[in-house]
């Protein structure tokens, strides 16, 4: 009975797949607010419909939790055969009860935060289209699916983040999302390749067996490969940048795509693919280097960014740095733990995030924010227990998941990654008590008069980053006078659009502090329909931990989980004492940050040109808010050596060398034909003649080869 | 009358040369003629000096499949005759008189 209704897990992608197909070609006729309820409504059913796959697979005996449910023979060629089939197993359901959860609350709070978009079914559209690809990548039961999904989630993500494409930046920040996770797709394709060319199978089913037979180059070529692709959907190091500049796309966006579930699908191909990472070992150490890498200097890089949406962007990478060091020491629950409390506290934040801009004139920029906790208070209450969720304080759920991975980077034996992870956790504590601290605590600086005169920049570093500011960053404001909408009256275009095309919202960090568009009157609170998700999402980062308590008895996604990852020794504390102090001293660490930060921030800002953080690293400081420069060396290398070999490929390479071939032989076969032409001229006798000479040609052949 | 002188014996052999010249003027009238009519009739030579072929060979080797073959030849020619000489008609009508070369036309 749970087996037969498992087969019907197809129907969670379908629900908002239905709902992509409605919007898109009716959307417009729709229109608001019932497309957004149209596209929630769905989103719920499939969160419902999830909820009761959780329970048939409950009702299982735990060997007997995983089920193939094929659809239909999807490709057959020679010895390759593909099935179009989902595969519920724990690690699925998992993800599909995120998506849908996590999606349906961002669906709703969407409704509030696209009002008056005149192109209100279009996002939901696509919001409804990524949420089908995400739940196609999770269900699938073979590569190839989850590849589908992979690709349509990387099209969703250009598709939202350029939503307000008439921006030139938003429209540069999707097109460098999309290509920064083609860089990592060719990585999938060719994980794929080598797993048809050696297993000619792309199932899951089979995976476990053929990673045990398979040669160890085999499985490192294999995880490598496939590393390469999670880094590039996860936006790890080196592919972090597009991340950042996804913050171009509308906040429900940020906070569905870009926080709770796409970046994470890294995370979930790894936990999929796991067999071929143990099997390699060698690519599980740099899996756990790459995060660790990856959490601490994108921590690094989050703490002295202005935007509150890039702060978090930053934080998201940091984040998904300690899943991937979780990933690498083998401590999968760990990781999809921390996916989940992460889609909590970070989808709060990041609604959080959108609610904060949305009642503040759409400024993100927190050198003139401050004190909002009077205007906007259940945003306040919200992301202040994210706050402490993500910084790692117990009891909040961060903190169960956070420790559970220092832990098992500790006891894996391997205790790079874990010093590595407790300095992240400094920084990640840091960061978000300073994002807190200037938006909702400390001094007023919203309020016109004050950011009209700002004070002469005091620190050292901020002269020469001026220069830098129009650098080659894809978030570089437009050049007012290349924008043909000059010449149009901006505020028609602003009626047309619904934005203005000519506002970046995003705050680099080079950027003097903006100045309020809020005029004379206060911040407000978001409606109803945003309180409430960011509420739910603060109430789950407050009791998230429960899922998984490190005491016996209480570890249920452990037990969940373990199905699935049967066969792999997790690293688990030996005694309750050894993980207490553990606990202890990750707390401890955080604490730290948490303190440095309130010292430093809890007064606000008294000058909002001079960060008080930035003022005292000197040196350190514009290059933590620069990303290390990694943006600007990568765009200058586009520019310069990356150009000039694509110049050369193209006009050489491309046009002389290969087209040169391939007209060439075309010109050869065409001088052919036309000296051959003249041989058919139309005078019988001659055709008789060939036929006589070709009739005396085979006699000869017969009599010279054939008699003999 | 003595038989002696009268020795000649014809084997099969004569006959093939006479069929082989057969064929080879067939062959040339076809290939040097432009009158149309005579390269029909020159076909009907070469096909005729295969006939004689046959039998010939039926005959020495004590074989009637040979005999069997002339029939189809002669079935055959006798349908290629019919459409070749309507075909000829037919051109003759449109253009009152005819050489093999005028079918150049016929090139495109």
């Amino acid at each position: 009975m749970a087996r037969d209704l498992l087969d019907f897990v197809g129907i969670v992608p379908l629900l908002p797949l239905i709902g992509a197909a409605v919007l898109l070609l009716f959307g417009k006729r729709i229109g608001e607010p019932v497309a957004g309820w149209i596209a929630t409504g769905l989103m719920g059913a499939a969160f419902v419909w999830s909820l009761v796959m959780f329970g048939a697979m409950l009702s299982l005996p735990e060997d007997a939790r995983s089920n193939v449910s094929v659809t239909f023979k999807w490709l057959h060629v020679d010895q390759l055969d593909v099935q179009f089939g989902f595969l519920a197993d724990p690690l699925s359901i998992t993800w599909i009860l995120l998506v849908t959860g996590v999606g349906s609350l961002i669906f709703l709070y969407s409704i509030g935060y696209m009002h008056g978009d005149p192109n209100f079914g279009r996002f939901f559209a696509y919001m409804s289209l990524f949420a089908g690809s995400m739940l196609l990548l999770v269900l699938g039961s073979s590569f190839l699916l989850t590849f589908l999904g992979w690709e349509g989630v990387g099209l969703c993500s250009y598709l939202l983040i350029a939503y307000w494409f008439e921006r030139n930046s938003a429209a540069v920040a999707g097109k460098k999302a999309f290509v920064m996770n083609r860089v990592g797709d060719v990585g999938f394709l060719i994980a794929m390749f080598i797993l048809i060319a050696e297993f000619g199978s792309l199932d899951y089913s089979t995976m476990g067996a053929n990673a045990m037979g398979a040669s160890k180059a085999v499985s490192t070529a294999i995880a490598l490969l496939l590393l390469v692709a999670a880094i590039g959907k996860s936006a790890q190091i080196p592919l972090f940048p597009w991340l950042t500049d996804a913050m171009e796309g509308p906040t429900p966006v940020s906070a569905l795509i870009h926080a709770a579930t796409m970046v994470t699908a890294g995370v979930f191909l790894i936990a999929r693919a796991h067999p071929f990472f143990e099997a390699s070992g060698d690519a599980m150490t740099v899996v756990a280097w790459v995060g660790g890498l990856t959490a601490l200097l994108a921590g690094g890089a989050a703490l002295l960014q202005p935007d509150i949406k890039r702060v978090l962007a930053y934080s998201t990478i940091s984040q998904l740095g300690y899943m991937f060091l979780a990933l690498g020491v083998g401590a999968y629950t760990a990781a999809v733990f921390m996916v989940l409390t992460h889609a909590f506290f970070k989808g709060c934040l990041f609604l959080g995030a959108g609610s904060v801009i949305e009642g503040n004139e759409e400024n993100q920029d927190m050198r003139i924010m401050g004190r909002f906790r009077k205007f906007l208070p259940y945003t306040a209450i919200g992301m202040s227990i994210a706050w402490l969720s993500i910084s790692g304080i117990p009891p909040f759920a961060g903190f169960w998941s956070k420790d559970s991975i220092l832990e098992s980077a500790y006891l894996s034996g391997d205790y790079g990654p874990w010093i590595v992870g407790l300095l992240a956790a400094i920084f990640t504590a840091g960061y978000m008590t300073r994002l807190i601290q200037l938006t909702f605590y400390g001094n007023e600086r919203f309020r016109p008069g004050e950011a009209e005169h700002p004070a002469p920049a005091v620190s050292g570093g901020s002269d020469d980053d001026a220069a830098t500011a129009q650098g080659a960053g894809a978030t570089a404001t437009l050049d007012p006078e290349t924008d043909p909408a000059d010449a149009i009256d901006p505020a028609d275009t602003e009626d047309a659009l619904g934005y203005d095309p000519d506002f970046s919202p995003t705050v680099s960090f080079v950027e003097p502090p903006r100045t309020t568009r809020l005029g004379d009157h206060d911040p407000r609170e978001a409606p109803i329909v945003m309180v409430v998700p960011i509420l739910t999402l603060a109430f789950l980062a407050l009791v998230g931990g429960l899922m998984n308590i490190p005491i016996e008895g209480l570890e249920f996604l452990d037990e969940w989980l373990a199905p699935v990852f049967a066969g792999v020794q997790q690293p688990h504390p030996e005694s309750f004492a050894q993980g207490f102090v553990l606990e202890a001293i990750s707390v401890a660490f955080a604490l730290v940050g948490i303190t440095i930060a309130l010292l430093l921030y809890r007064r606000g800002l008294r000058n909002a040109a001079a960060d008080p953080l930035r003022d005292r690293t000197g040196p350190v400081g514009p290059t933590l808010g620069h990303a290390y420069y990694y943006d600007e060396g990568l765009a200058a290398f586009t520019d310069g050596p990356g150009t000039k070999t694509a110049v050369f490929l193209d006009e050489t390479v491309d046009q002389r060398i290969i087209d040169g071939g391939v007209n060439g032989i075309a010109k050869l076969i065409r001088q052919g034909g036309l000296g051959l032409r003249k041989l058919q001229d139309g005078y019988v006798r001659r055709y008789a003649i060939g036929i006589l000479l070709g009739v005396v040609a085979l006699l000869l052949f017969l009599v010279a080869y054939v008699a003999r | 009358m003595s038989s002696s002188s009268l020795a000649l014996t014809i084997t099969p052999s004569y006959y093939l040369v006479l069929a082989a010249a057969l064929f080879t003027i067939g062959a040339v009238g076809v290939l040097v003629r432009r009158n149309v009519i005579v390269m029909f009739m020159s076909v009907e030579l070469m096909l005729n000096a295969v006939n004689l072929t046959f039998v010939a060979f039926a005959s020495a080797l004590d074989d009637t499949a040979g005999q069997v073959l002339v029939f189809f030849t002669l079935t055959v020619a006798a349908a290629e005759v019919a459409v070749g000489l309507a075909i000829i008609v037919a051109i003759f009508r449109r253009r009152r008189g005819m050489t093999a070369d005028d079918l150049k036309v016929l090139q495109g």
